[in-house]
């Protein structure tokens, strides 16, 4: 069974499709149309790009490549999730925390999947690494970004309830337990949601890329159990790490809680108290 | 007793003073001068220079949230977090302070949060600190949402604790009158640092 290869102008079909939708926005005045276009372009020249660069890699079969665009793909994840928060650390925290809890998680979890699990040979074949690892991190990403985005936001809304406690002798941690609690939850739940409905509402996307690519159905399943597995291992380790050491960022030596460390929304330098 | 010494905080300072065992110093000054800063900085909970000593034993020594559970600070406007009243208090029979707080007993652990009025929060939060037995008070207007009746069983209760525990207490508000009663000396805080007032 060979896939129904799909030509350039068969693609400007489905394109015309956003090209109507741009219409209704700008029409409707919503102000999205700009980004719209964009994105879609940027997706598009962004995907044709990492075929040429797969197709060369899947070639050349060399660790140090596979390592360099692992790299890559972790360093534009940090990225992405610092630039999502309304409340950023300042220095290089809002950045490093994010990027080394995607890095001890994703890296470590789709190492583990890669060599024990999958075990292609050799275990880094980019074939099986550079997807496993791009879907670990695509769902850590959304993962630590609402986790730590949610830690931030709700400490400093809720400074005054935090200094009570610290009022009242409680540790920074003790303080801040109920707020990072929530966060992780909030983080959580929509890989939970998501696996309970995998298969009923949704078909995940790695598995109908390969039923659409031929493969039979019982693989590609397989495939995305193991994925689903991971991510759920990957997410939940990633948020764990980032919200400890985020929470840990907003209390200095004495236990006193550190606002000014946060930066955003302009008011960030605005005096406590 | 209680030791502030060349205390500094934004622009303040630096300020000394100390407070016996057993002594209570009412603290004034407008709004916006900084008295509740000055506590905060005692308490540690505001970045500051200068030394706070607690029985001749550094501030630094302690371990910040062991600083703060002996140097309690009650805040001008008290927050809670879990739904009831009991949660915020740790396990223990709290009827005695609760009755002389004006309470009606233990049932109040039950109460809800949200059906609380500003005084009764107030004096819970009031009941709250001193059933932990803190070596020291920071009150920042510990009567400014009370009736007259309540005022002075807040008073009273105060004066109790600090008298039978011998602790140093610092009383921040704004009525000369009650300062009167409660404290024996008295600070005002004026153009950033500290003077005699009586």
């Amino acid at each position: 069974m060979k896939i129904i290869e799909l030509e350039p102008w068969e693609l400007s079909l489905a394109g015309v499709l956003v090209a109507a939708l741009a219409a209704c926005t700008f029409s409707a005045r919503l102000g999205v149309t700009r980004s719209l276009l964009i994105s879609a372009v940027r997706m598009v020249l962004q995907l044709s790009l990492i075929g040429l660069v797969l197709r060369e890699l899947f070639e050349a079969r060399q660790p140090l490549w596979v390592g360099i665009i692992a790299l890559v793909m972790l360093a534009v994840a940090g990225r992405e999730v610092s630039a999502r928060q309304k409340y950023r650390l300042r220095g290089m925290w809002g950045y490093g925390i994010g990027t080394g809890a995607m890095f001890v998680s994703s890296f470590a979890v789709s190492i583990f999947g890669l060599a024990a699990v999958v075990r292609a040979d050799p275990w880094w074949d980019p074939r099986y690494a550079i997807p496993v690892l791009g879907m670990l991190l695509g769902n850590t990403m959304t993962a630590v970004a609402l986790s730590i985005d949610r830690l931030t936001v709700s400490t400093w809304q809720g400074r005054e309830i935090i200094e009570a406690r610290l009022m009242l002798g409680e540790t920074g941690r003790q303080a801040v337990s109920d707020f990072a609690r929530e966060a992780l939850r909030s983080g959580l739940i929509p890989v939970i949601n998501s696996m309970a409905v995998a298969g009923l509402v949704s078909l995940p996307g790695m598995m109908t890329g390969q039923i659409l690519a031929g493969n039979p159905p019982g693989d590609a399943v397989r495939y995305q159990i193991l994925i689903w597995l991971l991510i759920a291992a990957g997410c939940g380790f990633g948020m764990l790490i980032a919200v400890r050491m985020a929470a840990g960022r907003l209390f200095d030596e004495r236990d006193r809680l550190r606002l000014d460390r946060l930066a955003g929304d302009g008011q960030a330098n605005k005096l406590i108290g | 007793m209680l030791q502030v010494e060349h205390l500094c905080f934004l622009d303040w300072g630096p300020l000394s003073f100390s407070v016996g065992a057993g002594q209570c110093v009412g603290l004034s000054g407008e709004s916006g001068s900084g008295k509740s800063l000055l506590l905060r900085a005692i308490a540690d909970l505001d970045v500051h220079e200068g030394e706070v000593f607690l029985e001749g034993k550094n501030c630094v020594d302690y371990p910040g949230a062991a600083w703060r559970g002996s140097v309690a600070m009650l805040a001008a406007e008290s927050r809670w977090w879990f739904d009831s009243v009991g949660l915020h208090f740790p396990e223990g029979d709290h009827e005695p302070v609760l009755l002389k707080l004006g309470f009606p007993g233990s049932e109040v652990m039950d109460w809800e949060i949200s059906r609380l009025s500003a005084g009764e929060k107030q004096r819970l939060a009031l009941a709250r600190l001193l059933v932990r037995g803190p070596d020291v008070l920071l009150l920042d207007e510990p009567t400014a949402n009370l009736d007259p009746r309540s005022t002075s069983l807040v008073e009273e209760v105060i004066s109790e604790y600090r008298e039978e525990q011998q602790v140093p207490v610092v009383w921040v508000g704004h009525d000369e009158e009650q300062l009167k009663r409660v404290a024996n000396t008295a600070l005002r805080m004026h153009g950033k640092q500290l003077e005699e007032s009586w």
